[in-house]
């Protein structure tokens, strides 16, 4: 049976919170009422990764692409696009420029990316097996079990240049290849879903979309280094995927691709799932399989490397659920494929989660060595509002800020540290003239002081430290000697700290201080913060342009705005809050900022 | 065994594989600062003080390595000092104090503090951080031992201890980030969690957060009191340790100048805990005898140490009708002391105030712990005191402890044997029973030669021994360090299972590695190294001694004949035996 | 549904292959485009989309995509299609109905030759080349 209509509705989490559990609802129930289930399929896929214009729908073969979809909208896309074939003007993505596109391929946002990771997601229905299979799904781990020795595996995995994508970019197959190398009866396989970047969500969205890739790849690790047992350790905040994994992993036990003797080879293999309770150390890969051990998560020292001595002990591959997701993929179209993708020490692609000042945010995937520009721009459609861009802050609370002296660098790992920062798990977010630098350096080391795990002193004490210098500078209180301060601190983490976590931690600090000294400077010797972040860098008067209307005193939340009507107000400015709603409220531009 | 050769700063040295680089430096003449790092226990690699350069084939790497936890790698060169390192080392220091109290004055520390030292060493003279010090409350619930969170600096010795050393886990991490701290599992206080009060993590602790519970004031409140007659006794492993506080050598012993400064603070008479030992054995060495010749309630399991009695109530509880029913030393010296002694010397049991010096911060909840423990009529033992806190009282005094002329103890309950002496260290109970056992079995004297029972002495967590009684094969087990007990508990329980003949006719069982000589009232700074010249001392002592098995002690015959008739009698039973209830591992 | 043998993972892979590929437009190479304006649609459009697909289901060609656009201008010669695929200019016939649908994937797609009647227009660039 070939349906001749297909509608794809969203079924991430950004799109479910929108509603599109209702929208998939009422397109089936109009559907039906339309007489037309036998003609249109109705699924829900996994993230379309445009998610600034959710909930998206998308019907096929005519490529209608619609956004910002409400479950009202049901009827008419059901009445127009699947009777009578018109588009829906009014869901239709328009740009910019007043461009409207109702086809993918004239999005902006869509054409420079290439999708390897996120192949299926937004494409099948993640909780049936089949439509995986159909796209070519298991046919990576038939090749390993059928065709291929485990050495052949990880000559194939050495070739495609595949290096992991949780953060530091180790060799995966250097991983593999140290597990298979180690003699013991039990091995583990690992797969890190503990994703913890404020504003990274692509672990999520691919477990959500396309989880039997993941399931897939766990498998032919297993195949290859002689592990029979896999724990997923994913985040419980992130229930859609779990419910999502736990589907999948039923089916796939069901239909024999995992449990004993897949496919009637010899080779068994099942997985688990440990739910983490959130902490961003548990990312880190030690932490986290003392979490799966159930003790505290808390790194231990490397060496030894969890491939020799990991989980209980015993040699553990862990990679995160990115990498997992490109394995398949390699193994099924080879690679030199792969390496033939993306720059010659970073091959591949790179999911990125767009955030930020940006005009389309969402997940977007790019072949390793697309410029910065291409993404904010091209992709990303630019900076909102007509703002100035300033820089983008990369891997999160472990990385560093790329300015727009280097938006023309091709991003790929070893670029990313050379400037300071680091590809960390692929948060990328964009500021803008509105953004003080100190202020989001400041948001970091706020993180990272309530995330570290508290074990080692440089990590713990100095996380603190440098959150209360820049709180200092950001106060207007910040003296030459505290930049010292900053420096000194931040060299004893990076050096002496015992984890990726704490070694990383003041990378915003120092690289924004690296990029952006003039900056502090001005904090520091005029006490002034040119973004008009820094609250109490900040004032608000009262200009001549004041009719006495009294909205501003009237919105003025501390009641500091008097003045009699028709007369010009002022602000007790020792009372003022710096909210900004005076300025925000006010329609005669007579608030000024300074 | 095999071995690396290495470098430290250039100078080759070959160390055993496995060996950290810490360690190794040692082994080279080179210190290498670290205030988290103990050799009793696995690297936790929190402070980061310790860190070091490595320099291979391939230059010297980028990263720093934690000395304390990475194992040494052939041909490598390990730099462990040089200016950077120093300034990072400065670094970390000056922040950890910038969140430390600084309340040296007032610790219980001040003088023996590691961060104290390495702030000296490191000629720290002004913090240049903002502080940041958590006041947090005391816990003082298990009136033994104080948690005083605001001075901890996490490096995890204490949970560490606790958990590994002890499988106790009544101490943990909680919280995240800045807001990590050292509490009571779950966050309760202590004394509701599993703790068995051994304080370990007090004699682990670098700084002043976990202490003993200082009640030296007590003391001196009673002698000031005319009314009370002090009698004090004094446990055998603080004879080979107090000394180590008034710059002698571990192991030295010194039971005559504790004796001595005892009265001269003005304690009125001296016994020794040694006494209440002997007298352990003979009821337990009756005890055994009866049980193995009944083939009965055995394996028998020593119930001496108190922090063992209280995990075997929590952790164990299935082991009740195996363990002795005599009671530790310390309680028999306390009940004999308000008994038999203050007959024969005509005094009110009320108005002896009964203090023991014990090596040990459980001793200070046992003199508590049942209705047993006021078998005279009122508490038996009024008072504990540590080896550490006599110490200051002695120092306080002005005493010149190491020139102080010895004295003998008082008589008639202060004579002691070789046997009762050894009880402060590891298979010194059993070694001590099996003495007298096997005159009580064979009524025949074991020869001077054959009374050494080696098989049960030394070092390793588990000791496992089969000792020929003419003839008869008797089974013997010793484990300390309580992590070592499961095992031997295990071996019980699954023999029992399977219907197998039992492995063990006799266990004995202590809290603390090393036994009583490394307890944890101790002085500070116990180590292997350390706790082999004490073990040394008390072997020495028990050497020395005119008699070396129990049941020779002259008071011993006298005070069975004159008073409890013989050995497990019914009036013996009254005021030397006790029993155990199953606890749960958590209070509520 | 017992565990799958390799045959069975092949088989159904196979079958549903041809679903999942109509979802998919990123690797295409036949682009039909269906002018579906009020004009096209009044004068059939939506038959001439549904028989697209029917019969390119029917042959079995997998690479080609049928998408719709608006008027394109040639109300007069509705409905048309637009067809771009390698190997043959971009060509837009008119009047197209059943019948004709079926001589376009037969000569057009398969055979590779212009259907002559029904071409509207052929775009400068390609008549260049």
């Amino acid at each position: 049976m070939a349906y001749k209509h297909y509608v794809l509705v969203c079924g991430g989490t950004g799109c479910e919170s929108s509603k599109a559990d209702d929208i998939f609802t009422n397109l089936k129930t109009e559907v039906a009422n339309a007489g037309l289930e036998h003609d249109v399929q109705v699924v829900k896929t996994g993230c379309f990764g445009f998610c600034e214009k959710g909930p998206i729908v998308k019907v096929l073969p005519e490529d209608a692409f619609y956004v910002e979809v409400k479950p009202s909208d049901a009827e008419e896309i059901v009445k127009e696009t699947l009777i009578k074939g018109r588009i829906v003007k009014r869901l239709a993505y328009v740009d910019e420029s007043g461009k409207t596109s109702a086809v993918p391929e004239e999005i902006g946002f869509y054409q420079k990316q290439m999708r390897i990771v996120l192949r299926n997601c937004g494409l099948i229905d993640p909780e049936k097996i089949d439509e995986y299979i159909a796209r070519d799904g298991y046919a990576a781990l038939e090749k390993v079990l059928f065709e291929m020795t485990p050495d052949q595996v990880i000559e194939e995995m050495k070739i495609s240049g595949l290096r992991g994508r949780g953060g530091a970019g180790f060799p995966t197959w250097m991983k593999w290849n140290f597990t298979k190398q180690v003699e013991s009866d039990v091995k583990y396989i690992v797969c890190n879903a503990d994703e913890g970047d404020p504003g990274a969500y692509m672990d999520r969205s691919t477990l959500e979309g396309d989880p039997h890739s993941v399931l897939e790849a766990m498998a032919i690790a297993g195949y290859t280094v002689g592990a029979n047992q896999g724990f997923i350790y994913i985040r419980a905040e992130y229930p859609l995927a779990i419910k999502r994994l736990e589907i999948a992993m039923a089916q796939a036990r069901e239909y024999g691709l995992l449990g004993q003797n897949i496919l009637g080879s010899d080779f068994s293999f099942d997985i688990e799932i440990r739910l983490g309770a959130g902490a961003f150390v548990c990312g880190e890969e030690t932490a986290l399989l003392a979490s799966i051990e159930g003790k505290r998560g808390m790194p231990t020292p490397k060496p030894p490397f969890p491939a020799v001595c990991g989980l209980w002990k015993k040699p553990t591959v862990i990679n995160n659920v990115e990498t997992w997701a490109n394995v398949p993929v390699i193994i099924t179209k080879g690679g030199k494929w792969f390496a033939s993708i993306g720059t010659e020490k970073s091959s591949g692609t790179k999911v990125f989660a767009l955030t930020g000042k940006i005009k389309n945010s969402g997940l977007v995937e790019v072949p390793m060595g697309t410029t910065l520009r291409e993404i904010v721009y091209d992709i990303g459609g630019g900076i909102k509002g007509g703002k100035a861009f300033k820089a983008v802050q990369t891997g999160g609370p472990s990385g560093g800020v790329i300015t727009a002296k280097m938006i023309d660098t091709p991003i790929d790992f070893d670029n990313l540290v050379a400037a300071g920062s680091m590809m960390g798990s692929g948060g990328m977010i964009v500021m803008d003239e509105d953004d003080c630098i100190i202020d989001v350096a400041k948001f970091y080391q706020e993180f990272c002081v309530e995330e570290s795990c508290g074990k080692c002193s440089p990590c713990r004490i100095g996380t603190r430290k440098l959150y209360d210098i820049l709180t200092k500078i950001s106060e207007g209180k910040g003296t030459m000697e505290d930049l010292e301060q900053l420096k000194e601190i931040g060299e004893a983490m990076k050096r002496a700290a015992l984890c990726g976590l704490g070694q990383t931690a003041p990378n915003p600090v120092l690289s924004s201080l690296h990029y952006f000294y003039d900056e502090y400077l001005e904090h520091i010797n005029e006490k002034k913060c040119r973004a008009g972040k820094c609250k109490k860098l900040i004032t608000y008067t009262i200009n001549d342009n004041c009719r006495g209307c009294t909205l501003c005193a009237r919105k003025c939340p501390v009641n500091c705005i008097s003045g009699e009507v028709r007369q010009k107000h002022t602000i007790d400015q020792t009372k003022c809050i710096k909210c900004g709603e005076c300025m925000k409220n006010c329609k005669f531009d007579a608030i000024e900022k300074r | 065994m095999s071995t690396v050769n290495i470098q430290i700063n250039g100078k080759p040295i070959t160390v055993e594989k496995g060996t950290h680089i810490l360690a190794a430096a040692k082994q080279a003449g080179v210190k290498i600062p670290s205030l988290c790092a103990h050799p009793d226990l696995d690297a936790w690699a929190a402070c980061g003080i310790c860190v070091v350069k490595v320099s291979n084939a391939r230059g010297i790497s980028p990263k720093l390595v934690r000395a304390c936890a990475t194992e040494c790698v052939e041909g490598e060169n390990y730099i462990t000092h040089d200016p950077e390192l120093n300034k990072i080392r400065r670094t970390i220091i000056e922040m950890i104090l910038a969140d430390h109290p600084q309340s040296c004055l007032t610790c219980g520390r001040n003088g023996s503090c590691e961060l104290q030292t390495l702030a000296a060493e490191f000629g720290i003279r002004e913090i240049p951080f903002a502080r940041n010090v958590k006041n947090m409350p005391k816990d003082d619930s298990t009136g033994a031992i104080v948690l005083d969170p605001s001075k901890c600096v996490q490096c995890g010795r204490c949970a560490q201890v606790c958990q590994q050393l002890q499988n106790v886990w009544a101490l943990e991490f909680i919280g995240r980030g800045e807001k990590t701290r050292i509490a009571g599992a779950g966050d309760i206080v202590l004394n509701e969690t599993p703790c068995i009060k051994c304080g370990q993590c007090s004699a682990h602790c670098p700084v002043g957060a976990i202490y003993e519970l200082d009640e030296t004031a007590k003391l001196l409140e009673a002698i000031r009191n005319p009314e009370l007659t002090v009698i004090a006794q004094i446990a055998p492993a603080v004879r080979v340790a107090i000394g180590e506080e008034f710059d002698m050598e571990p192991g030295e012993v010194t039971t005559g100048k504790i004796y001595a400064a005892l009265r001269a603070i003005g304690v009125d008479t001296v016994f020794d805990t040694n006494f209440g030992a002997d007298l352990t054995i003979m009821e337990e060495g009756t005890e055994f005898v009866r049980r193995f010749t009944e083939n009965k309630d055995l394996p028998l399991i020593t119930s001496c140490c108190p922090a063992w009695v209280e995990y075997m109530e929590k952790y164990a509880c299935d082991m009740i009708p195996n363990f002795s029913t005599a009671k530790s030393p310390q309680q028999m010296q306390g009940a004999i002391t308000k008994t038999y002694y203050a007959q024969n010397a005509g005094l009110d049991p009320k108005k002896i105030f009964s203090v023991s010096i014990m090596p040990c911060t459980a001793k200070k909840q046992e003199i508590k712990r049942s209705e047993d423990m006021f078998s005279s009529g009122c508490q038996d033992n009024d008072l504990v005191l540590t080896t550490r806190e006599l110490a200051r009282l002695f120092k306080q005094f002005g005493i010149d402890f190491k020139n102080i002329e010895p004295q003998k103890a008082d008589s008639p309950i202060g004579q002691y044997t070789g046997a009762a002496t050894i009880f402060g260290v590891t298979g010194g109970v059993m070694e001590a029973a099996l003495r007298t056992a096997y005159y009580l079995v064979t009524k025949e004297e074991l020869s001077e030669k054959a009374v050494d029972f080696t098989c049960v002495r030394g070092m390793e967590g588990i000791k496992k021994a089969t000792v020929d009684v003419k003839g008869t094969p008797v089974r013997v087990a010793v484990a300390h360090g309580l992590k070592n007990v499961q095992t031997l508990l295990q071996e019980v329980r699954d023999a029992r299972e399977n219907g197998k003949e039992l492995p063990y006719h006799f266990i004995e069982v202590m809290a603390c590695k090393g036994g009583c000589i490394a307890g944890g009232g101790q002085p500070y700074g116990t180590e292997d190294e350390i706790r082999a010249k004490r073990i040394n001392g008390l072997y020495t002592d028990d050497k020395k001694c005119e008699f070396r098995k129990s049941h020779q002690n002259p008071d011993i015959q006298k005070i069975y004949k004159d008073f409890f008739g013989e050995p497990s009698s019914h009036k013996a039973h009254k005021l030397l035996h006790t029993h155990y209830v199953s606890r749960p591992t958590y209070k509520k | 549904m017992a565990k799958l043998t390799l045959e069975d993972l092949r088989k159904m892979r196979e079958a549903g292959k041809k679903q999942i590929d109509t979802r998919q437009t990123h690797g295409k190479e036949i682009f039909i485009v269906i002018g579906m304006g009020t004009c096209g649609i009044a004068a059939g459009a939506k038959n001439v989309l549904n028989a697209f697909i029917a019969k390119l289901d029917e042959k079995g060609i997998s690479d080609a995509v049928v998408k719709q656009t608006g008027c394109m201008g040639l109300c007069h010669s509705e409905p048309t299609v637009e067809i771009k695929m390698p190997g043959m200019p971009d060509t837009i016939y008119g009047k197209v109905d059943a019948a004709l649908v079926d001589q376009l994937i037969d000569d057009h797609i398969l055979g590779k030759k212009l259907v002559s009647g029904h071409i509207i227009d052929r775009p400068a660039g390609d008549i260049m080349k």
